[in-house]
């Protein structure tokens, strides 16, 4: 008989653990939406991870390391929007490089700034979750819906925000139109460059705030490897939920209960390796990935850089 | 007043070969902020940058043994991004030519070194090339993008050998994540007294003079060249399109494999959890910044080792944390993209 | 005409690009509800001409004034909202979003939210009121060429536009559906709109015009009212010399089938029917002509006829061998040579030396095992190079470099080196300017004096008149009827065209 509590554990910890890639997964499907594949996300959440932590430790407000992360994003997004956009550099190529830069600085930075003391790691006290009133009473769901971080609460809002945007409002017509036909958006009269930085930009904020979760929610440290690859887990997680918001929900918390899965496997103590259950997510998303790939449709546009006649 | 773009009719081809040039110098310059901000003078630490890479002949060797696997990594992006087969993978393909080199190496200690070294390589190779056999078929026959395969199989791998290394081949002896001690037929032997300059690093050189041939005098070159310039112009002449994008990506991922085979049997002598520092992402990196030219990639995996190799050496002089090799080598890609536009593009300042 | 009565004035033109002068001190002006042609040749400056009054291109130099005020556009933003609205010969349509989405991309609002209700009243109006049948839910990937063309006349009239600018509108219509399109001109005309209307059909232009300006190689040649001129003079100012409108061709010996076509059908790439039950045969010495308006199917059948599309029935038979969904390898290696629609798309390399497009067909002649011979290759190269007249310094260089007439002229001269039995021509003189038109025509005859067998698939229906020995009208993926072409009258193929008549060995 599984144990009522573990489920409940499993399941807070699903929601918990999706909560960095709803905010990366959503960022990228806005870059994407505008054309442009950002590999440089991997990096950006690394990033963002770093310096909210070394923000929220040094200032002691873990607010402040959010909004300085989302910041950091926001800056890696416009050059990566540069690179991509404006030199028109293969966006691959932009992409990692970006990530490799970012993955060397982000621990650099954070070398530089803390002098280590003795052996202890710092730490800051991550967020506590905030339950909300009456609705995180009732059994089990209350626990898994209502007792989270006020960060997975915005993501979930973000969530059918983002798909308001993109399907609902004039802005969002003319992002999908830049990234499925670049030429007919400009002769719309859309401006297809401001359009792209833009989205790179909100690519950028969110997997870096993404990243801040990781280091000032879930672990309360910085450490390099903090992010385990998520950034390319979000890449995937983007073709997998169709660049369409609401999968993306469903896509990142299918594998925040894997993640969930695997870490309550390894407390149980069962003889398999853990790096196996590790290994999981991944070779689940290659799968869907397979799955996905007949039925997907990219914007037409993604990984064409786009040229001004002039 | 304002900016004008224009494209160039033909790429400019003096700063086709300043591009890669500049582009390192101004990395290296934007690099010196970083170092300074972690108090310490850039001219200081690039001097001890250099004197730790090629100051002396213990160091130039040292250079040369991070040259080998960077080089084959740098190689065997090339060949792929030749014919655009985007292989992020190569750090994955090199864990798992490490991999498969080791299960003969550990256990061929009654093989002599004359068939042994070429039986691991070959596995090496095979096992390499395995890793990238998949998401090219996947590709060719299913349309999945490379970039996101290849990537995710970098950590399904990695994990896979963790599994395995912490697990059931863990090494008896010291109970740390490494397999057994190779058996010493299978260690390459070293070529300089004194150093561990090894037998690999030659064997990566010879794998670049195969790389210059391929690209510049073979039939299957040429393909690859028409691929990645134009696949459908290249089907409608006639290229068997599916069957060289696999090759391609085989032996790329075989190249890889070499160089995690060319870790274990001559530089750690075990299979282990951490035989690559990124080797295979620097790869990328090499082989954009040599423009996918043997040449390029040559001189490019040369710089990155002195990069590698000087970092380390500034950081035991300075302090500077070692996690700047990395930084700078991502700063200079990106300054080479910046350099790439200049070569295709004219920018004016106009009147309005 | 008084001067306060332009709504247009564009004055001492300039416009560049890299290594041409596409406009040269242009000067243009367009009178209220008037319908102007601007008649030229394919790279006479037209389109470019149009762009930058819509605001697509920043000229040089020179001034454009509209309703008697200067304007600087920085975008078509600007263009549209001084009421400018332009339908490109390329439609500028997002396939994967519907009708309303598409008209109202861009439109400059206040709401943050799409009103699609109202909107799709409005189209909805328009539509009606103007003839324009369009199902506003419908995506664009499944309208028809036609009515992709309605949703971009809808476009500019949802934008209140007052002057229209059509580029080559009738280049993708059916002569029926030009008729329609004519109409609903003439019907805007009468509501005070002006319009533009760029062309290279002489027949067009004398019908639907009022004014009509002649551009030659980026040049203003002349401006005249249609009704002091003629067909005979515009061709002249168009051309530049007195124009031949047919070329001698020798009667020559007609040889045994090369190419033989029977029941063939195949899908398209949105999977619908694109051939249906096509058959005929090309003979050696001998231009077999298909002519259709674009979209009926001319792309499927060449694709299929060169490996790269499967076929869904019938069979294919080149010089006896049966090529039914063989690789486009083995029809290479048949001896079959391709002159793609899409020059840049799958004819060329264009990042790649012209050595190296060159040779793409024979460089396994060159080869010695694995190994290629690129010292021969070089030779061979150079010598089709200038034996087909292809204007390059150094072969080395990136096939990009060659202006558009070489580098149809590079495909020729890979293509008729190799001596092919049969050569399939898809639209082979399409962009190019009239000396290079004129030596491509006369090398496709050289190769029908030479006993080999060519089928000319072409929307240029003069070309088809003048180069081939018999013409095949294809309409729907079906041949409506394959007819001589000496004997051919004009109306019977118009109609065949249009898919009202079957004639001949059909």
């Amino acid at each position: 008989m599984l144990d009522v509590i573990l489920i409940t554990g499993v399941l807070s910890a699903t929601m918990r653990l999706a909560t960095p890639l709803v905010y990366g997964t959503i960022g990228e499907t806005f870059s994407e939406r505008a054309g442009v594949l950002n590999l440089g996300i991997e990096g950006m959440m690394l990033m963002g991870a770093s310096t909210g932590f070394l923000v929220g430790y040094t200032s002691g407000n873990l607010w402040l390391g959010v909004f300085a992360a989302a910041m950091i994003g926001v800056l890696l997004g416009l050059i990566m929007a540069f690179l991509t956009v404006s030199i028109g550099a293969q966006q691959h190529v932009a992409g990692l490089g970006l990530t490799i830069a970012c993955s060397g600085f982000s621990f650099y930075l954070y070398r530089v700034t803390i002098e280590n003391v003795g052996g202890v790691q710092p730490h800051v006290e991550p967020f506590a979750t905030i339950p909300i009133p009456y609705l995180s009473q009732i059994p089990i769901i209350g626990e898994v819906l209502f007792d989270q971080h006020a960060l997975a609460y915005l993501g979930l809002i973000l969530v059918p925000l983002s798909a308001f945007i993109l399907f609902r409002t004039r802005f969002g017509l003319a992002l999908r139109a830049v990234g499925e036909n670049p030429s007919a958006a400009a002769t719309a009269g859309i401006d297809v460059f401001k359009m792209r930085y833009l989205c790179l930009c909100i690519a950028g904020a969110l997997s870096a705030i993404g990243g801040a979760w990781l280091s000032l929610a879930q672990s309360g440290m910085f450490l390099p490897g903090l992010t385990q690859g998520r950034g390319w887990v979000c890449i995937a997680l983007v073709v997998f939920a169709n660049w369409s918001p609401f999968r993306v929900l469903g896509g990142a918390i299918l594998f925040g209960g894997i993640d969930a899965v695997q870490l309550s496997l390894q407390s149980v103590g069962w003889q398999i390796p853990y790096q196996l259950f590790l290994m999981l997510p991944y070779v689940l998303t290659i799968a869907a990935l397979i799955a996905v790939s007949r039925r997907a449709r990219a914007p037409a546009a993604l990984l064409s850089a786009y040229k001004r006649e002039d | 007043m304002e900016l004008v773009v224009e494209k160039r009719l033909l790429p400019s081809r003096r700063l086709s070969i300043a591009a890669p040039v500049l582009s390192t110098l101004a990395a290296l310059l934007i690099s010196a902020v970083p170092i300074y901000l972690g108090g310490v003078n850039p001219l200081y630490g690039y001097t001890q940058l250099l004197r730790g890479a090629v100051g002396n002949k213990l160091a130039l060797t040292e250079t040369f043994v991070i040259f080998a696997p960077l080089l084959l990594c740098g190689i065997a992006v090339a060949l792929a991004f030749t014919c655009k087969f985007w292989n992020i993978g190569a750090e994955g393909q090199l864990y798992c030519g490490g991999l498969i080199g080791s299960l003969f190496a550990v256990y061929a200690t009654s093989v002599p070194s004359i068939i042994a070294i070429p039986v691991m390589m070959i596995l090496g190779f095979l096992g390499g090339a395995a890793w990238a056999a998949w998401p090219a078929i996947l590709k060719v026959k299913l349309k999945v993008d490379e970039v996101v395969t290849t990537l995710l199989g970098n950590w399904v791998m990695t994990y896979a050998v963790a599994a395995i290394l912490f697990g059931p081949w863990k090494n008896p002896v010291t109970g740390w994540p490494e397999s057994p001690v190779i058996s010493d037929t299978t260690n390459y032997p070293i070529l300089i007294e004194g150093s561990r300059f090894h037998l690999g690093i030659i064997i990566a050189m010879l794998v670049a003079l195969a790389f210059y041939v391929i690209i510049r005098k073979t039939k299957w070159g040429f393909e690859l060249l028409g691929i990645g310039g134009n696949q459908t112009a290249s089907y409608a002449a006639g290229i068997n399109v599916s069957r060289q994008i696999i090759l391609a990506a085989i032996v790329s991922g075989g190249i890889a494999g070499l160089a995690g085979i060319g870790q274990v049997a001559g530089i750690e002598f075990h299979m282990k959890t951490d035989l690559s520092p990124g080797f295979g992402y620097t790869g990328v990196v090499i082989a954009m910044v040599g423009a996918l030219s043997p040449i390029g990639v040559v001189l490019a995996s040369f710089l990155m080792a002195v990069i590698v190799q000087g970092t380390q050496a500034m950081h035991r002089a300075t302090g500077v944390p070692w996690a700047l090799a990395e930084t700078i080598q991502g700063i200079i890609l990106l300054c080479l993209l910046v350099g790439l536009f200049f070569t295709k593009y004219r920018v004016k300042l106009r009147m309005r | 005409m008084a001067n306060d009565d332009f709504v247009v004035e564009m004055r001492d033109i300039v416009k560049t690009f890299p290594g041409v002068t596409a406009n040269d001190h242009i000067n243009f002006q367009l009178h209220r509800g008037e319908i102007h042609s601007l008649l030229g040749e394919n790279g006479a400056g037209k389109t470019t001409l149009m762009n930058v009054l819509y605001g697509m291109y920043r000229p040089e130099s020179g001034e454009i004034r509209v309703n008697g005020k200067r304007v600087l556009f920085d975008s078509p933003q600007d263009a549209i909202a001084m009421r400018i609205g332009m339908i490109h010969q390329h439609f500028m349509l997002v396939p994967a979003m519907n009708v309303t989405e598409n008209v109202i991309l861009g439109l400059r609002s206040n709401r943050v939210v799409v009103d699609e209700a109202s909107a799709e009243k409005r189209i909805g109006d328009l539509a009606s009121s103007y003839g324009l049948k369009v199902e506003p839910h419908s995506f664009i990937w499944q309208l028809s060429v036609g009515e992709q063309q309605r949703v971009e006349i809808l476009k500019a009239v949802y934008r209140e536009a007052h002057i229209l600018i059509l580029d080559e509108p009738t280049a993708v219509l059916t002569p029926n559906e030009s008729k329609d399109l004519f109409r609903i001109l003439r019907k805007m005309k009468d509501e005070g709109k002006s319009i533009v209307y760029i062309s290279h059909k002489l027949e067009e232009v004398m019908e639907i015009s009022d004014t009509i300006t002649v551009l030659r190689n980026g040049k203003l040649v002349a401006n005249v009212l249609k009704k002091d001129t003629s067909k005979v003079e515009l061709a002249k100012m168009m051309v530049g010399r007195e124009v031949v409108f047919t070329l001698s061709k020798p009667p020559t010996k007609i040889g045994q089938p090369v190419l033989q076509v029977s029941n063939l059908s195949a899908l398209n790439d949105r999977k619908m029917p694109a051939l249906r039950n096509v058959s005929f045969d090309v003979k050696g010495g001998e231009i077999l002509g298909i002519a259709g308006v674009s979209g009926n199917g001319q792309r499927e059948l060449a694709d299929v006829l060169t490996g790269r599309r499967k076929v869904t029935g019938g069979r294919i038979n080149v010089c006896g061998t049966d090529v039914t969904d063989v690789t486009p390898r083995e029809i290479v290696d048949l001896n079959v040579g391709f002159i793609p629609e899409d020059r840049v798309g799958v004819g060329l390399i264009m990042g790649l030396p012209i050595l190296n497009n060159a040779i793409i067909k024979k460089y396994r002649d060159f080869s010695k095992g694995p190994l290629l011979d690129y010292r021969v290759a070089s030779d061979y190269a150079k010598h089709i190079v200038s034996e087909y007249g292809v204007k390059t310094p150094n072969i080395a260089y990136p096939t990009r470099t060659l202006s558009g007439g070489n580098l149809q002229k590079l495909i020729l001269a890979r293509e008729l080196a190799r001596d092919p039995t049969l050569l399939v021509a898809s639209q082979p003189t399409r962009g190019l300017d009239v000396g290079a038109t004129e030596e491509i025509r006369a090398k496709l005859l050289d190769e029908r004096a030479r006993g080999r067998g060519v089928l000319l698939i072409s929307e240029d229906l003069d070309e088809i008149l003048s180069l081939s020995d018999r013409i095949a009208v294809i309409f729907q993926g079906e041949i409506m009827g394959i007819i001589d072409a000496e004997s051919a009258k004009l109306e019977d193929i118009g109609l065949m065209m249009a898919g009202s008549k079957r004639m001949g060995e059909s």
